[in-house]
């Protein structure tokens, strides 16, 4: 059994305007000392689905459905209590802007120390040898006077180390990153990344890692879960991902990669955007924007399948995997071809 | 904090600068201190000669200066009312405002951090909302209002008889809507003396007594104020990231709440809250004078009746060293309490 199941998760937000599905039908597993990461873009629900795995979804959002099993145990039906001591002892989670993450009245020393106080019966002064032994361990320079600052003192690629040194405080089996490196300099995104996924090697630690960089993906994590609309719609391993995506909308966000544009020239971006979660279109929810969308994919929701090692949600992709040209694939009333447009969407939660 | 010290030293003297001029001012255009001194018999030659010698034609600097050189040795002229330095009127009406001061600020400190926060915290408990709209409520109504409805309530007591009293309902509904009455609403009961021109009630039961009504007018605007205050601060600092990571390591609600939040919420709470406390004594003006407490706020009023100048210059004065003793006090606590305040002096 993987260390963490999450099964069939919905999550939803109880807004002025009605629900708002944040997750639907969201399932993937993490091995013991396995990579996986979540790609997708703004808004696709990945924050959501990490600050569910520490049942940390605050009001008016709720867990509708799904669980989440860690280690035998199911998380989302938990005690306050004991999902309390599971939070930054077993589980731990890194946060996008180091800058905000750190409390700007308390001093490094003091966040860190209570957060051992918080699962072990430990002296002070034994926390603060631990505190200490951690920022050495992410090569924190001179750390017993950073012990004793606070977090203003400190720079935002410092603080973010400080911050992977408070994750790892406990010996967690997973470490839930969000967007580690997003909000800090480009020069010193490549070197935190590289510390986090030194460290995780090292001590055999789960990483979920967040990003919207999927070269980050593929130099850090051994499975990739992609995410659109609050939908999983492809999974598996990392490097048949990168190199050999099934479905439109991930070979899209690999087409879009700078490498992959001719020098010069634009960005080959998808066009169009991802839809707001109040208004996902009928049927496969990237039908507006895919190239190959055809009839079904405006009725049926496809479903979450094996396409060899993957997991794919797309109607097309046996065809497409057997090479198959098919075009024009959406008809009109009179058989002819035709673009998906507005007039195709509706609103699902009308 | 040496150079917390000058900076703030400087701030003072030219807040001090300012306030003396004003006062000065308002002592050369109010009233012609002749007319006071002297009687109908001294003839307009006379008295030209005596302004003369007083100096009251020499040029506005000249005479700025003098009273300047004069309020620095604490000599701000004699109270036409009571007969002596007016530095002394007020230093004897000084401590019964601030016991005043100091009681209401503690009903607020006490009161309006577990208040806010439990509102904060639970913003959809009938409690919380109760709360709020009685701070409406209190902040709207005017100080002096409260003042009377309180005397009326606690002091003087009400009977109501609207409802048939020779029912046992009717009798229980109008017992319960009357009050008693018997609190003291009339100056400051029972002192004792501690030391100079303080006498306090601080100290004797009865003092302590004659203090409730007051302390709480004045209160009456100040605390629904910090409670919705500390609300809001409270309310938005939840929603940060700090907080949200702090719950993600693990750390108990009770730890978030009134370690993490509360200590960034009371940051721009000091701040205002400093502001409110020069204000409330301007808020004194009106409860000492519903009270007949006897303090600087209705000797102030009573020397504007009288025209009784040097007292009201006097009283300027004192009010305007009040505030910048209250800011600097804040300064320091706010220093304290936020470490990107370098206070030099401070390990930082
Ligand atoms: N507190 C909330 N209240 C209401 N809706 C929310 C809330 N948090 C998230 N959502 C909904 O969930 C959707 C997904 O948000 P989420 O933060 O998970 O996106 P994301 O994939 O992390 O995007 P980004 O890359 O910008 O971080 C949002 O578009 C929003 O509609
Ligand atoms: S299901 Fe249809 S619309 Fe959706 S990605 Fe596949 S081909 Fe495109
Ligand atoms: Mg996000």
């Amino acid at each position: 059994m993987a260390l963490l199941e999450v099964n069939n998760l919905d999550v939803r937000f109880a807004m002025r305007g009605g629900e708002v599905r944040a997750l639907r039908d969201v399932s993937f597993t993490l091995e013991r000392g396995e990579r996986l990461g979540i790609v997708g873009e703004s808004g696709a629900g990945k924050s959501v689905a990490a600050f569910t795995i520490l049942n940390l979804i605050a009001k008016p959002g709720y867990i509708a459905g799904g669980e989440i099993k860690f280690d035998g145990e199911v998380l989302n039906t938990l005690k306050p209590k004991a999902m309390q001591s599971i939070r930054g002892n077993r589980i731990s989670m890194i946060f996008q802007d180091p800058m905000m993450t750190l409390n700007p009245v308390l001093t490094i020393g003091e966040q860190m120390i209570e957060c051992l106080k918080a699962h072990r019966r430990i002296s002070r002064k034994d926390a603060r040898a631990i505190a200490l032994h951690k920022l050495n361990q992410v090569f924190i320079p001179s750390p017993e006077k950073r012990l004793d600052q606070y977090p203003h003192e400190l720079s935002g690629g410092m603080r973010q180390r400080i911050i992977i040194a408070i994750a790892l405080l406990l010996d967690p089996d997973i470490i839930v990153a969000d967007e580690p490196t997003t909000a800090l300099d480009v020069t010193i995104q490549a070197e935190i990344m590289e510390l986090l996924l030194l460290l995780c090697e090292k001590h055999n630690v789960g990483l979920i890692l967040i990003t919207h960089d999927l070269g980050v993906v593929s130099q850090v994590t051994q499975r990739t879960l992609v995410m659109y609309a609050g939908r999983v719609i492809e999974q598996g391993p990392t490097r048949e991902i990168i190199n050999d995506a099934q479905h439109p909308y991930t070979q899209g966000l690999i087409n879009a990669l700078p490498q992959m544009a001719t020098p010069g020239s634009r960005l080959n971006q998808i066009r169009g955007s991802m839809p707001t979660l109040t208004k996902i279109p009928a049927g496969c929810a990237f039908n507006p924007r895919c190239d190959f969308a055809a009839n079904i994919c405006l009725e049926k929701v496809p479903a979450f399948a094996h396409s060899g090692n993957c997991k794919v949600a797309c109607h097309m992709v046996d065809a497409m995997v057997a090479g198959e040209r098919w075009t024009p694939i959406i008809t009109d009333a009179n058989g002819n071809g035709a673009t998906p447009t507005d007039s195709h969407r509706t609103e699902v939660n009308a | 904090m040496i150079a917390f010290l000058i900076k703030r030293l400087m701030h003072a003297v030219l807040v001090m600068f300012v306030i003396s001029i004003i006062s000065f001012a308002i002592q050369d255009n109010l009233g012609d201190p002749l007319r006071e001194m002297t009687g109908q018999a001294v003839s307009e030659a006379q008295r030209e000669v005596m302004r003369d010698e007083m100096g009251l034609n020499d040029p506005f600097i000249t005479q700025y200066l003098r009273f300047a050189g004069n309020a620095l040795q604490g000599d701000l002229g004699n109270s036409y009312f009571y007969k002596q330095p007016a530095t002394e009127v007020i230093l004897k009406h000084l401590p019964a405002t601030l016991e005043l001061v100091m009681a209401s600020s503690l009903i607020i400190i006490l009161l309006s951090a577990p208040i806010g926060v439990f509102a904060a915290i639970r913003p959809r408990n009938w409690l919380s909302r109760l709360f709020m709209g009685t701070s409406i409520i209190g902040i709207s109504v005017p100080v002096f209002l409260t003042a009377i409805v309180l005397i009326q309530l606690f002091a003087i007591g009400v009977t109501v008889d609207w409802f048939p009293s020779d029912t046992t309902w009717g009798s229980v509904l109008n017992g319960m809507l009357s009050t008693d009455g018997g609190m003291p609403s009339y100056g400051r009961g029972e002192l004792v003396h501690v030391a100079g021109t303080w006498s306090s009630g601080f100290f004797t039961a009865d003092g302590l007594w004659h203090l409730v009504l007051p302390a709480i007018s004045l209160a009456s605007i100040m605390l629904p104020l910090f409670i919705r205050l500390i609300r809001a601060e409270m309310m938005e600092v939840l929603q940060s990231d700090y907080i949200k990571f702090a719950r993600a390591k693990g750390i108990g609600l009770k730890r978030i709440y009134f370690l993490h939040a509360l200590k960034n919420t009371m940051l721009p709470v000091i701040t205002v809250g400093g502001v409110q406390i020069g204000t409330m004594v301007a808020y004194t003006i009106l409860t000492e004078t519903v009270f007949q407490w006897p303090g600087m706020g209705l000797m102030f009023l009573e020397a504007i009746t009288r025209s009784d100048i040097p007292l009201i210059v006097a009283y300027l004065m004192m009010v305007g060293v009040i505030f910048v003793i209250t800011n600097t006090l804040v300064d320091l606590i706010y220093g304290l309490v936020n470490p990107t305040v370098k206070l030099a002096g401070k390990p930082a």
